[in-house]
Formats: structure tokens, C-alpha cells, sequence
């Protein structure tokens, strides 16, 4: 069967979207051949610098026929009705219609549409131009003389040529006629733009890919990863050195070289006195080079190594002088950052806060430092922090900001805190803090667990969660700027982590006033409210995450009458979901539903409510007695070890009852048949029903447990 | 070129190096311009380029434009910081198909060979929220070394191009030091001379430097300058408000041009004000937008001039 050859050549296609690009090219392509009937063999895409490829192979040459039956009006129907149908089938009369007898709505007619299959060449020259005008590049822009007119082609960067060939493997290929804004498909490509400039012509895939290797292009991203990681790791090796590996660098680097060529350079060994990560920071960031570190130390070494796009006649020589002319003085830079910085204590940076609005609403950066100062001090004593140093701490944390080396990367921001506050003689929990305090910043990262730095850590988050309640701009749908979600995420790891007991709505209350001191009590009750429902929601995210029983949060938020904390609702869900995995759970579940669903029916026929305590004098079987002590018990047993957070306990308790309602339903009717008392008998026992439900609620709001 | 005298040579020479740029693109039909004599932060805001890139009408031209950010300055301590420093600036509406060729060309004018060094385009989205514009292109990298920004602009002062101009901005001082070899532009040779014959750029601009990075950080007039901002806004909007006229069908401006200049103006006087610390994070913004509502009403202005309407 057939293949197709597909590539789109560019001007340079942006480093960072060529992957994806090459993904929506294939999956656009072999999606439309599908919903076209061309069901194919396999695909596969591939991008450099200028180009998107896309090969298809075994389609069938044709679409295979269609035969559809489509049912009409009914015969005698009304004239406009035959009419439509006419026209939507394409049949010229009716009486080329069949007629289907159905006994029971009468006589209809049955168009048989039949499609013959097209060729799918023709098919393909239609869908490409659809799939390149719509392609789902991140950005795109019009160029060019025929960008004066509107619904001129838009595109990553210009788009100059395109190939499409279709054909068997053993034959010549066909060009795909089709043309897009002026550019008519061919069977034209080029090489590389420097080493081998010249049109090439290819028919299909293979040819293609040798063709460009030999016109120095290596198609395929990964070959190209694979050489660079290779060449490179080979020349760090050869030195006795090793690759500091970069998969994010590598995969940038791969975009922007169609034929890599590995060097080395190196820089002046004074610059070394430079911290690692600034080193690493400023050749990565701005050069996009790999460093080397010394095996033996783990220490960087004063090379680095560049991926260049050409084999240049002087083996290079020009290109690693020049790469090292440009390194030398961003180094330089960095070291003359770096110095500077130790030059001011952090502390006396502060003052320039009070300058720099953290937000409109929300105050400077001086304000929230404060806040979160005295914030993080009551937190302290909660999570086993020494107050002074977390105080100390939470002061300093945010300083390295106004850092040289931070304005310059910004990725570096903490961990410069960090080496400053060292520099500077801060005890080593206050400097870790910068670094910590930032912590997760995301489900991978991990979580601070030096009490200082939790501490700080939580009264960052938190300032920064209560501050956007407090003004309102809490996230909607998609919209997180100010990345609220994660700070929320980071409290309950924290918390769960470190097993920290924290209750969102306590904290807004103790936070809030700091922030908005005019809330009346009943606003921060509202704000407190959605505050708590966003963490609950959180907390729900972050089950699901684990693979845990996210749907029981809501079952167990309001057991003993407070707000639960964090770590309280997680060890409830837990427990609960151990006893709702036992027998014993199952069928007290069973039951629970059972009464409430008797209850409802009773209720809703009486058109009052059963809610009072049952009459001991008016139960008339052993079973009643039972299930009522035994209610009593597992009520006391079970608050009992709620209020000593022992969920466990609790569930055991509950466990207890299971025999006695099982015996319950077993044994005894509700609705008493006969008898003078049936009546009273019949409420009480319904008053008995509602006793369980109220039992249950003691462990958790079973309604809300589904299944 | 052959008969190139040595001290014209663009590896030789800061001014040959000019001159030779100026030749290339005089070779491809552009106009030559002289520098606009304005102080402005980038060659993109001469009106050559700002609102020449506006409306249908073909335009190619190249420039050397002086280009001033005052916050910038280093008191000549920098070797290649500095508060005032020269672009060249092309533009060519429409793009052409081969723009890239005709860049890369122009470097081997300027004697940069792209077999020996390793050109790269990499990518490099443009924006400037003074002008309203935006665009995209890349960096372009000589040997891991950024010279040149290259762009397709989209939209400028609001306007949305048709068709697309393609710009080019070549950091000159930074590209000749690339050329000729040094490490600190005070020591580029400027009139390609040697001996006592030999002028270097430290000659023509280090006092300069010192001076202006002076002005520009310490003594810059700040209650003067708010209000030349104030003086510069309220001109662009009296130019722009009488330059409307109702012509027989059509509605046309006769003084955007007069407009323009005040814009040019309030945007320096921003930048003077930027460098001397007295404008807050949020004032910032506001200021940026004020300067950015006047390009955009001169941009609207320029598009019913006789130079820069449809047709």
C-alpha cells in the first residue's frame, strides 16, 4: 500500500514548540485519513530548526465504497417532506426510493445512498490545506506581500516550500497537487542552510531522510539528542571530566541545530570562585552551553561545551574562540553580581521593599515581609520551630530578591538567600529558610522539613492565600495568576508531611485583620467559608493524586462539631475507608441506607419527621432492645474516640452495631400490621431507624458516601 | 570592494563598518536615511520605521540611529554598557522572501562568513508596550553571540501591518568590537587609522558617557522632566486633535508626523525619569501606557495621511 510524504519548510520553527508541533501534524494527518475511511499502517513526525515531516505509511490507494441506507418520510407523506428528502439524498425522484413496511407506524421509504471511494490521493490534496491553515501553532504570524490582503496564510514563521509525494514503495511517487496561499506542494526540498543550500529533489521517505543526511540535516530530534549527549559526554570524558547531564538544555539545543557539531570551550579559572549553580545559570541561560564538573569533586570546572550547527573548515577553532569571547564577560558580570551582593547584608536590603508593590491591594513587599514575619512566629511554636530564628528566618527569606545575581536569574531566587545568609554568618536553619521557604513549587518538588523553613514556608503560603481572599481574587476555572492552587497545595503536603494539624479557616482568622483590618466579623466568616471549601477542594485534588478515597472528604468534614484540620479529615478518610472495605462497613453502610431510605418514604407518606428519641416502653421485640443498647454504646464508644482523634477506635465502634441492625431488619416489621397500638409501634420503630443514621453520623455523614 | 582602502575596511574601521552596512542595503533598494534628530531608546522609533511600517505602500530603507537608554549608563566603566550606543536599523514592507539570505549576506559584507562562524536564528518574540507593537523573529546569534534582532512586525502603534514589514537591528558597537577583536568598546578603532592618526571610540564618546551616566543617574532636572512629560502629552494630543480634517469622502490627518515627535519625545523623557528612580513600580505602568495611547493615536493619525492611507 502506498505511504505519504509530508514536509513543511520553514524559516527557524521556535526551539520549544518543535516537538509538539511534529505530535499535531501526525495525530491532525492520520486523524483525518481515519475519519476518511484510509485507515493506515503507522506514521511517524519529525521536526528540526526549519522543517515539519510527517511520514504515513501503508494507506490504501482507495476509499473503500460506502453503502448507507437513509430512512425518509412516511409514503403519502407531505410533499415538502419528500421534497428535503430528495435533495439531502440526492435521488431524483421517488420512486427510485425503497419502501419499508413497518406494522406499526406504516410505510416509509429507504434511500440507498451509495458513495464510491475515492482515490486518496484526492483525498489527501484536500485535507493538508485544511490541516495547515488550521495547524495549532502557540503563535503564528502573517509575512510577506500577500499579508497586505486579509485571510493571507499564517504560519510559525514564513513557510517557503512544501513536499508531499504519494506512492507504493516500488514505484514512482505522485506529487499531492495542492496549493496553500501561493505555495504549490512538490517534490522540492533543501539541505542544510549553510553547508548544503541546494534543492533536492525526493520521492519518498526513505530517499528523504539519506538525501537531507547527506545535505547535512538529521531529521530525527532524537538522533540528534543522542549525538549531542554522546559527543558531549565522550569530550568531558576524554579530559577526565563529566557532563553535568541537562535534559531541558539538551532538548532546547536539539531545536536549534539541523546538524550538530559538539565542542569545547573553557573560560578562566578565577571565575570558579563564582557558586556552581550562577556558573550554570549564566552559560545555560544565555549561551545554551553544558558545564563540566570534576568527577573526583563534584565541583564545576572551568570548561563548557557548545553544540554548533556547521563543520566549519577551521575544525571549529573560530566558533569555541568566539563562544568563549562571549562567556568570559557574562561570567564576568556574574562574578562582579555576585561580589557586590556580599557586599550588603541582607538586612540592610529591606528598606528598599517599602518601595516595591507586592500587589495594588495587597501593599509592598516591606508589609508582606512583616506579616509573614509575625505570622510564621505563630506558627512556629505548632510545628516545633524555634520563634527567634523563624522570625530571623521569615525577615531575611525574601531579601536575596533585590540580589544582583537574582535580578539577572531569577531561577536562583532562595538559593542565593541561602549562600548570602552563610556568607554572612546566619545561623544554617535561618539561611537554609530562602532556599526552603519557597517549597514544593510543585507535585514533584519536595516538601521543607526543617522546622524553621516549615514555618516560614507556611506563612508565605499563607500570606499569600488569605491576601487574595481577603481582596477577593481567588481563581476561577483556568485562571490562577498569582498560582494560588499550588500555594494551597503546598499547606496540605506541608501539613501532611510534617503531620501539622492546621485548620484553613483558624488560620484566615488569625491572618486576616493583618491584611484587611476593617472586616466585619460576619465578612471573614463568608471569606472563611470559601477559604475552607477551596482547601477542602485542594485536599480532594491531592487524594485523587495519591490514588486515595478522595470522595470521602465530604463524609467526614463535620464529625465532632469543629472544622477538622488537615491532617485530621486525611486520617478520617483513611480509617474510613479501611472499615467501608471491611464486612462489617459494607453492610453497616447496607443498613444505613436501608433505614434512611425507610425513613424517607415513611416520612414523605406522613408529611412529618421522625427525628425524637425512640420510647423504650414501647418496644415489644428482643431485636429492638438490642439494636438500641447497642446503638447507645457505639454512640459514646465512638464520640468518645473522635474527640481523642482515634478514628480507628471509632470505626471499630460503629463495627459493633452491624449484628444488631442486620437483626433488626431480620426480625422486626415497621409497619406493624394490626393490633391497637400499631400505630405508636410503627413510630417508634421508624424513631428506632432514625437512631442509626444519627449514630452513623458520629464516624461520618454517611449520605455522602456513594456506592 | 576591492579597491577598499585598508582603514575603510569594516574589520578595521567602526565608520567602514557602517559605511559597508550602508552600501549593502543601498544595493538592495533601500533608502539610506540619515539619523532622526530626536533622542530616542531604539532605531524603532523613528518614523521610518514606526509608522512608515504602517498602510500598503512599499518601503525599504536603512538608517544608523544614536539610541539612548539612560538607565543603561555606566560611567565608562562598562566595556559594553552604555547609556548611548548606535543601531542600524532596515526595514522592508513587505517582507521579502529572501530576507534571511539578505541578512545573512549582509554579514559577510560586514566580513562575518558563515561558514566559519555558526549563524543561528533563534527564537526571539518582540514587543514594546510604549509603541504597541509587537512582532516575531529571533536573535540572532554569531557564534553563540547575540548581533542582531530580526523581525516580522505584526502590529505597530496599534495597527495591525498589511502588509508585513520585515526589521532588522544590528547592535553596531558590539558587532565591529566582534570584528575587530576587542573586548572593551572604548577600544574600537573608529576612523581605521593607526598611530597618531588612530581615533577610537573612547575618543568620540568616553566623556560622553561619563557626563550623560552623570546627568542621567544624579542631576536630570526631575521636577523639569515631569513636566516636558506632561508638556510633550498634552502637544501630541493638541497636533493630533487639529490635524483631523473631513475631506470630500474621506477623512484625513494633516499633521501626524509633528504628532509623532511629541511621542518620541514623552518616551525619552519616561526613560530620563525611569533612570533616576523616581517612578514606582505601578507609576511605571501608567506611564507606559500614556506614551503608548499617543502612538497608538498617531499610528490611527498616520494611516490617513497621504503617505500612509490605502491607495
Amino acid at each position: 500500500m502506498p505511504d505519504l510524504l509530508l514536509e513543511l519548510f520553514s524559516e527557524e520553527i521556535p526551539a520549544r514548540m518543535q516537538a509538539k508541533a511534529a505530535d499535531d501534524l501526525r495525530r491532525m494527518v492520520t486523524d483525518r485519513l481515519v475519519a476518511e475511511g484510509l485507515v493506515y499502517e503507522g506514521a511517524k513526525a519529525f521536526a528540526t530548526p526549519r522543517r515539519l515531516a510527517l511520514t504515513v505509511h501503508g494507506i490504501p490507494a482507495r476509499q473503500p465504497d460506502l453503502k448507507e441506507e437513509r430512512r425518509g418520510p412516511r409514503v403519502g407523506g407531505a410533499e415538502p417532506a419528500i421534497q428535503g428528502f430528495l435533495k439531502a439524498t440526492g435521488l431524483s425522484s421517488i420512486s427510485e426510493a425503497k419502501i419499508q413496511t413497518d406494522p406499526k407506524k406504516g410505510d416509509f421509504y429507504i434511500a440507498l445512498i451509495e458513495k464510491p471511494g475515492r482515490p486518496a490521493i484526492d483525498v489527501i490534496a484536500e485535507m493538508l490545506p485544511v490541516i495547515i491553515r488550521t495547524f495549532p501553532w502557540p503563535k503564528s504570524m502573517r509575512w510577506g506581500a500577500r499579508s497586505a490582503k486579509s485571510g493571507s496564510l499564517v504560519w510559525v514563521r514564513p513557510l517557503h516550500a512544501i513536499t508531499a509525494t504519494f506512492g507504493l514503495e516500488t514505484e514512482e511517487t505522485d506529487v499531492v497537487k495542492f496549493s496553500v496561499d501561493g505555495i504549490e506542494a512538490g517534490q522540492t526540498t533543501y539541505g542544510h542552510r549553510f553547508m548544503a543550500p541546494s534543492p533536492i529533489s525526493v520521492r519518498r521517505f526513505e530517499d528523504y531522510e539519506a538525501k537531507l543526511k547527506a545535505a547535512k540535516v538529521i531529521l530525527d530530534p532524537q538522533a540528534r539528542k543522542d549525538i549531542i549527549l554522546e559527543d558531549a559526554k565522550q569530550l568531558a570524558f576524554a579530559q577526565g571530566l563529566e557532563l553535568v547531564e541537562d535534559q531541558v538544555l539538551l532538548d532546547e539545543v536539539s531545536g536549534l541545530v539541523e546538524w550538530p557539531v559538539v565542542m569545547m570551550g573553557s573560560f578562566e579559572k578565577e571565575y570558579l570562585a563564582i557558586p556552581d549553580e550562577v556558573i550554570r545559570a549564566t552559560i545555560r541561560n544565555n549561551q545554551k552551553c553544558f558545564v563540566v564538573k570534576d568527577p573526583k569533586t563534584g565541583k564545576l570546572t572551568n570548561r563548557f561545551v557548545l553544540t554548533a550547527n556547521i563543520e566549519a573548515p577551521d575544525g571549529g577553532k573560530t566558533i569555541v574562540a568566539g563562544n568563549e569571547r562571549v562567556i568570559r564577560p557574562r561570567l564576568s558580570d556574574a562574578k562582579f553580581f555576585y561580589e557586590t551582593d556580599l557586599k550588603t547584608r541582607l538586612e540592610d536590603r529591606l528598606p528598599k521593599f517599602e518601595q516595591i508593590v507586592f500587589h495594588e491591594k495587597l501593599g509592598t513587599q516591606a508589609e508582606r515581609i512583616k506579616r509573614i514575619e509575625r505570622l510564621a512566629a505563630e506558627i512556629a511554636p505548632l510545628v516545633g520551630a524555634d520563634v527567634e530564628k523563624t522570625k530571623r528566618a521569615a525577615r531575611l527569606a525574601k531579601a536575596d530578591l533585590l540580589t544582583e545575581v537574582v535580578g539577572e536569574f531569577p531561577e536562583l531566587q532562595g538559593l542565593m538567600g541561602k549562600y548570602y545568609a552563610l556568607a554572612q554568618g546566619e545561623d544554617a536553619s535561618v539561611a537554609a529558610a530562602s532556599e526552603e521557604h519557597y517549597k514544593p513549587l510543585g507535585p514533584n518538588d519536595r516538601v521543607p522539613a526543617d522546622p524553621v523553613s516549615v514555618a516560614v514556608a507556611l506563612a508565605d503560603k499563607i500570606d499569600t492565600l488569605v491576601g487574595f481572599w481577603a481582596i477577593d481574587e481567588k481563581p476561577t476555572g483556568s485562571k490562577d495568576p498569582y498560582a494560588l492552587r499550588r500555594a494551597a497545595l503546598g499547606v496540605i503536603r506541608i501539613a501532611l508531611a510534617g503531620k501539622h494539624d492546621l485548620v484553613p479557616r483558624s488560620l484566615l482568622e488569625m491572618h486576616i485583620k493583618r491584611i484587611r483590618p476593617g472586616l466585619s466579623d460576619v465578612e471573614i466568616a463568608n471569606v472563611g467559608d470559601s477559604f475552607k471549601d477551596f482547601f477542602q477542594e485542594r485536599l480532594k485534588v491531592q487524594l485523587r493524586d495519591e490514588g486515595a478515597r478522595h470522595d470521602l472528604v465530604d463524609a467526614v468534614l463535620q464529625l465532632g462539631g469543629r472544622e477538622a484540620g488537615i491532617v485530621s479529615i486525611v486520617r478520617r478518610v483513611e480509617a474510613l475507608g479501611k472499615f467501608l472495605d471491611t464486612e462489617d462497613g459494607k453492610n453497616l453502610l447496607a443498613g444505613y441506607k436501608r433505614a434512611t431510605n425507610i425513613i424517607r418514604i415513611e416520612e414523605k407518606k406522613d408529611g412529618r419527621e421522625y427525628v425524637e428519641r425512640p420510647d423504650p416502653p414501647l418496644y415489644r421485640q428482643d431485636e429492638e432492645w438490642a439494636l438500641s443498647q447497642a446503638i447507645n454504646i457505639a454512640k459514646e464508644e465512638a464520640t468518645a474516640a473522635v474527640a481523642s482523634e482515634d478514628f480507628e477506635a471509632a470505626m471499630r465502634a460503629m463495627a459493633k452495631l452491624r449484628p444488631h441492625v442486620d437483626a433488626f431488619f431480620d426480625k422486626v416489621t415497621v409497619n406493624v400490621a394490626d393490633g391497637a397500638d400499631k400505630e405508636k409501634l410503627r413510630e417508634n420503630r421508624l424513631k428506632l431507624l432514625n437512631e442509626i443514621r444519627d449514630a452513623t453520623r458520629t464516624v461520618a455523614d454517611f449520605s455522602r458516601i456513594e456506592g | 570592494m576591492d579597491a577598499l582602502p585598508d582603514h575603510m575596511r569594516p574589520e578595521r574601521s567602526f565608520q567602514g563598518f557602517i559605511l559597508a552596512l550602508q552600501r549593502f542595503w543601498a544595493e538592495q533598494g533601500c533608502v539610506i536615511l540619515q539619523p532622526y534628530d530626536m533622542e530616542m531608546g531604539a532605531g524603532t522609533f523613528h518614523p521610518a520605521t514606526t509608522l512608515r511600517a504602517l498602510g500598503p505602500k512599499p518601503w525599504n530603507a536603512a538608517y544608523v540611529q544614536p539610541s539612548r537608554r539612560p538607565k543603561d549608563g555606566r560611567y565608562g566603566e562598562n566595556p559594553n554598557r552604555m547609556q548611548h550606543y548606535y543601531q542600524f536599523q532596515v526595514i522592508m514592507k513587505p517582507s521579502p522572501p529572501n530576507l534571511q539570505e539578505l541578512y545573512l549576506k549582509s554579514l559577510a559584507a560586514i566580513g562575518i562568513d558563515s561558514a566559519v562562524h555558526d549563524i543561528r536564528f533563534v527564537e526571539d518574540d518582540w514587543e514594546s508596550p510604549t509603541l504597541g507593537a509587537w512582532g516575531l523573529g529571533w536573535e540572532c546569534w554569531c557564534d553563540g553571540m547575540e548581533v542582531s534582532q530580526f523581525t516580522y512586525f505584526q502590529q505597530v502603534a496599534g495597527v495591525e501591518c498589511a502588509p508585513v514589514a520585515g526589521e532588522l537591528t544590528y547592535g553596531l558597537e558590539r558587532l565591529a568590537m566582534y570584528v575587530q577583536g576587542v573586548d572593551r568598546v572604548y577600544d574600537l578603532n573608529f576612523n581605521g587609522r593607526e598611530g597618531d592618526a588612530k581615533v577610537t571610540y573612547g575618543d568620540v564618546f568616553l566623556q560622553a558617557e561619563q557626563e550623560y551616566s552623570r546627568h542621567n543617574f544624579e542631576y536630570a532636572d526631575t521636577a523639569m522632566l515631569f513636566e516636558q512629560f506632561k508638556m510633550a502629552e498634552a502637544a501630541c494630543q493638541k497636533y493630533l486633535a487639529a490635524g483631523w480634517r473631513e475631506g470630500s469622502n474621506v477623512k484625513e490627518h494633516l499633521m501626524a508626523l509633528p504628532a509623532y515627535d511629541q511621542c518620541i519625545k514623552a518616551s525619552h523623557v519616561f526613560n530620563l525619569l525611569d533612570a533616576r528612580g523616581v517612578i514606582s513600580v505601578t507609576e511605571r505602568q501608567s506611564y507606559i501606557g500614556r506614551v503608548r495611547d499617543l502612538a497608538k493615536a498617531c499610528g490611527e493619525a498616520w494611516i490617513h495621511t497621504e503617505t500612509g492611507r490605502a491607495v
